[in-house]
């Protein structure tokens, strides 16, 4: 009973937040928060299934440059370009990942291809420095106050709101993800191909879907985070680093927990502020090394992540013979 | 209209020696990737930041130690060997029995490690060497000497390093724990010395491609990410783990990048590589040399 209580109150509670308390460098950390835990969310959605993409910094690099370039050259407002950015980033998704998934590209495989594919996207966009600004970043026009065509707001309330919206729909894809039937097709592809194939399920297309729901939801989040922003350049919204970046946070949060993500999110983005304020200017560097280290430390000592690992004490502690002998691998299965 | 066309096919030819001499260089780096794998079963995320550590190793050792260029490349590809060993006993070896993703993971919080250590204690700035290699003129065409010097010595450094693995003990070790991980510890071999050793080799391997590089780039925190991600390209085409296919899998995207580049920016070479990688996943999903099934 309390648990079913405690997600409308505590929605309830978050959509007040900001009508309470007003402070905007708090609200500021809060809507990247968000951000970033639905970015990191759909992230977990393939990778708790052993999909481990190390891609999905390309397909943000997708979504926040489409929207982006379409505004600032074509006038096409993000309500269109957004979905275009999307319809870009999920085209990409299929391109590279149906030769991944026809061909039996697992594991390491498909970590190498997608690792390069969120390189090749860093290359496109320092390339293609004529529109996109190469690494120097982009920024698009500005208009006046708050504008909904352009989707512009300078209302940090009003882009909570949304930043809260989009975590909630993407706290509900994942639940409907957990409660279908691809969830099971899913988990019996990670455990063997061969062995789900022969059960009946069809392997390319149940992890072709759930790459391309993961790739647009990550365009999405790719494309809030430079309307908020107002600025991208291609080391914060595409690259390898954005890639390793999403892993760390949703290992060190718990890959197979809906709130995993977002504790990682939390966590990460703290951490970073933390270290920016403590050390300053001098901080360039400092959070990804800690990052760095620290993600080392949870895979080897604690791969359920934090939430997932608190969740399990909780989960065990009541009745104490109630779990049963097969833990759920960390990250997929041993060989 | 005649003169045009013979300017074009000398920059042609150039471009594709150029590309050659790239390809002996990125076949170096592949090698010491596939040697990882194909032995510990493990893929270094990392490996070109190793890299980048050693040419910032090769930048200190010339620039404030002065030391000859020809002193600093042993002792910097022994740092890197070091490294490499350490990567494996401070990291992978925990997780040696882990999900092989885990491990994966753990060398890409490795990369943050090593990204972020030279961000802090070296700075953002680019650095290089100081060295001006002449260059040489031959028919028109123009080569530097730092890419001949380059692809020469990778060449030497993948024959020393065949010629390890065939003719002594160690070598015969290595190859067989790549073919069989749990009979050869029944045959009284050490695994986990035998992993040290792969991992320093393949550290060495990092090194001298890290001196090798010094000569032609600049060094930055962030030059790992300008030939990682096609390293990592080159061996899933040839097949991980495949010495040959990761061989000829080089100087095919060595060609393709330089040829690319001729036409357009560097950037696009890249580009036109990942391009031809995704229709050669198409056509030859488990290596340019595997056997169709």
């Amino acid at each position: 009973m309390n648990a079913r209580l405690a997600w409308p109150v505590g929605v309830v509670a978050l959509i007040a937040l900001p009508f309470v308390y007003r402070d905007p460098y708090h609200l500021h950390i809060l809507i990247l928060i968000l951000i970033w835990s639905f970015a990191y969310t759909s992230w977990s959605m393939m990778g708790r299934f052993g999909l481990v993409s190390l891609g999905h910094g390309g397909f943000m690099g997708v979504g926040a440059y489409v929207t982006a370039l379409l505004w600032n050259h074509l006038g096409v407002s993000p309500w269109i370009g957004i979905p275009i950015a999307l319809v870009c980033a999920g085209t990409l998704a299929l391109v590279v990942a149906y030769p991944c998934f026809r061909f039996r590209i697992t594991g390491h495989y498909f970590a190498l291809v997608t690792l390069a594919l969120s390189g090749i996207v860093l290359q496109v966009i320092t390339a293609t420095r004529d529109w996109t600004g190469g690494s120097l970043g982009y920024t698009p026009e500005r208009t006046k106050g708050n504008n909904i065509v352009a989707l512009q707001f300078d209302d940090k309330t009003v882009w909570y709101l949304i930043a809260l919206a989009v975590w909630l729909c993407g706290l509900l894809i994942w639940h409907w993800v957990d409660r279908s039937m691809s969830r099971y097709a899913m988990e019996a592809i990670s455990e063997d191909e061969d062995a789900a194939a022969a059960a009946g399920v069809n392997v390319t297309f149940e992890k072709l879907r759930i790459t391309v729901i993961s790739a647009l939801m990550t365009a999405l989040a790719g494309a809030l985070y430079c309307q908020y922003q107002m600025f991208i350049s291609p080391d914060t919204v595409s690259g390898i680093a954005v890639s390793l970046q999403m892993v760390f946070a949703v290992v060190v949060g718990g890959i197979y927990v809906a709130l995993g993500p977002t504790v990682g999110a939390i966590i990460t983005l703290l951490l970073a502020e933390f270290l920016r304020i403590f050390f300053g200017t001098k901080a360039v560097g400092w959070d990804n090394l800690v990052y760095g280290v620290l993600l080392v430390l949870f895979i080897i000592f604690l791969p359920k992540g934090i939430l997932g690992s608190l969740l399990e004490r909780v989960r065990r502690r009541p009745p104490p013979a109630a779990m049963p002998q097969s833990q759920a691998a960390p990250l997929g299965r041993a060989p | 209209m005649q003169s045009f066309l013979e300017i074009f096919d000398i920059y042609l030819l150039e471009a594709m020696v150029n590309g050659i001499l790239l390809g002996g260089l990125l076949a170096l780096l592949a090698l010491g990737l596939n040697l990882i794998f194909g032995v510990i079963d493990v893929t270094w995320i990392c490996y070109a930041e190793l890299v980048m550590i050693g040419m910032y190793g090769m930048y200190f050792l010339v620039q404030y130690y002065g030391l000859s260029y020809y002193v600093a490349a042993p002792l910097a590809i022994v740092l890197v060997a070091i490294l490499g060993a350490l990567l494996h006993y401070l990291v992978i070896a925990p997780l040696l029995s882990a999900a092989p993703i885990n491990q994966l993971l753990a060398t890409g919080g490795v990369l943050f490690v090593l990204q972020s250590f030279a961000t802090v204690a070296f700075g953002v700035d680019f650095r290089n060497l100081g060295i001006r290699l002449p260059v040489l003129a031959f028919a028109d065409m123009h080569f530097s000497y730092s890419r001949l010097l380059a692809f020469g010595a990778a060449l030497i450094g993948m024959v020393v390093v065949y010629f390890f693995m065939t003719r002594t003990y160690t070598g015969t070790a290595i190859r067989a724990i790549s073919q069989d991980r749990q009979i050869m510890a029944l045959m009284g071999v050490d695994t986990k010395k035998i992993y040290l050793i792969t991992s320093a080799l393949g550290g060495a391997l990092a090194g001298l491609a890290a001196c090798l590089l010094v000569l032609q780039y600049d060094v930055h925190p962030f030059v790992g990410l300008s030939f990682g991600p096609i390293t990592f390209l080159i061996c899933v085409l040839g097949g991980l783990g495949n010495f040959v296919g990761g061989f000829v899998a080089a100087f095919v995207f060595a060609e393709i990048i330089s040829l690319g580049g001729l036409f357009s920016d560097l950037e696009w070479g890249y580009v036109l590589a990942f391009g031809f990688f995704i229709v050669m996943m198409f056509v030859r999903p488990n290596g340019l040399l595997a056997k169709r099934s």
